[in-house]
């Protein structure tokens, strides 16, 4: 399945990496439900919400920079911040 | 971080100090009992802003995150964490004198 | 600590860290107090302190070489490993606390490397505490658009037709690559095996090597 990072920038404390966000890639797989580090970071009672790793080609995240196209990096993306490619 | 114009990786290694294994396990030992947790000390580390990274160690940073985090849970006031390191800082001129 | 005779390297080979015999500094001072008032507080125990930071010492890429050496040795733990590589390490005996854990398998056509851009996120309770350059910026920033390039200066060339895999451990995971088993190690025992498992080929900078 095709997922897209949202592109959004709040401040404070996220896990979502800067250089993936609005980057599309497939999902790897589910790892299951984890407690919200942005209600955690501030010791707010954690929802729970699923950690998904997504895979993401280097061409679609560096574009012509990338160092091999065909290369991929995989990350934990919480599924808040992924809508369908 | 990710991506951003970086020079060469040094590859210098060394020895935690008494000191910063002390840090990291109050980092443990405090999240076990609920005072802390991994988001919340990354949270403190990262509103110190980048220049942190420059003029601070490791675990220099890691032990302010650990007494930000503290305060803000309760374990004890600031008050509190002036007066006593008002009282450490007078036991002497090392670390082993004032630990 | 053994530092008293000041010796200039550790047993380890590694220079000591300024510690308990230069001016008291800032930050220990904090540290001193933040651990006293947990104790006076009954958040903690000073005996707490002091077996947090033994359990930790005792933890190092050894236990992870024992982890890998059993997968090439077993093929049904290699499917544990890779399925739960968390489960699996307790199955053989570590203690690794709460920590979640995925291994990635090193092939012919796969090439794994692990970092943590937003932190410096590590297997710690397994492999014990990370090495110094795995915390830097230059690794931290450099290993998710040059990989190749990184992986090159740690003397691992990767061949073209071979997918590097970047693993960013973004939030709750933490990651262990099982290398491939070198072709001439094959008929070595498993606890010979293990020799060969170096900390940067479990990171994914490395190979593994022949022992010393």
């Amino acid at each position: 399945m095709k997922v897209r990072v949202h592109n959004n920038w709040p401040p404070g404390h996220i896990r979502t990496p800067a250089y993936l966000r609005g980057k599309a890639g497939e999902v790897e797989r589910d790892i299951g439900l984890f407690n919200n580090p942005e209600q955690n970071a501030y010791r707010l009672p954690p929802q729970k919400s699923h950690l998904v790793r997504i895979r993401f080609t280097m061409s679609e995240v560096w574009g012509d920079a990338a160092e091999t196209p065909d290369d991929v990096i995989e990350a934990e993306i919480y599924a808040h911040w992924l809508e369908p490619a | 971080m990710g991506g951003d114009p970086a020079g060469d990786i040094n590859h210098e290694q060394h020895d935690f100090a008494l000191w910063e294994k002390r840090v990291d396990a109050l980092m443990v030992l405090a999240s076990s009992v609920g005072l802390m947790n991994t988001d919340s000390l990354r949270r403190v580390l990262e509103d110190m802003g980048k220049e942190s990274y420059e003029t601070m160690s490791y675990y220099e940073r890691w032990i302010a995150s650990v007494s930000q985090n503290m305060v803000e849970a309760g374990a004890f006031s600031t008050a509190e964490l002036a007066d006593k390191m008002a009282q450490v800082k007078a036991r002497g001129a090392t670390y082993g004198d004032a630990t | 600590m053994p530092h008293d005779n000041h010796d200039t390297l550790s047993t380890s080979g590694h220079p000591y860290r300024k510690d308990d015999d230069t001016a008291l500094s800032y930050w220990q001072v904090m540290e001193i107090a933040v651990r006293e008032l947990l104790i006076e507080k009954g958040h903690i125990t000073a005996v707490q302190v002091h077996d947090q930071i033994n359990t930790m010492d005792a933890r190092s890429p050894a236990h992870g070489a024992k982890v890998v050496a059993h997968a090439w040795c077993n093929p049904e733990f290699k499917l544990a490993l890779l399925a739960d590589a968390a489960q699996a390490s307790r199955d053989m005996g570590f203690d690794i606390g709460p920590m979640h854990l995925i291994a990635v398998e090193n092939t012919a056509s796969v090439h794994n490397v692990v970092v943590c851009t937003l932190c410096s996120c590590y297997p710690r309770n397994l492999l014990g505490l990370p090495p110094d350059w795995y915390k830097s910026r230059a690794y931290r920033s450099r290993t998710v658009i040059e990989p190749r390039k990184v992986l090159s200066e740690f003397g691992v060339d990767i061949a073209q037709d071979v997918q590097v895999r970047v693993h960013d451990s973004t939030a709750d995971m933490r990651y262990i690559v099982l290398p491939a088993q070198p072709a001439r190690t094959r008929g070595l025992l498993e606890n010979e095996l293990a020799q060969w498992v170096t900390r940067d080929s479990m990171i994914g900078v490395g190979l593994p090597q022949a022992p010393n």
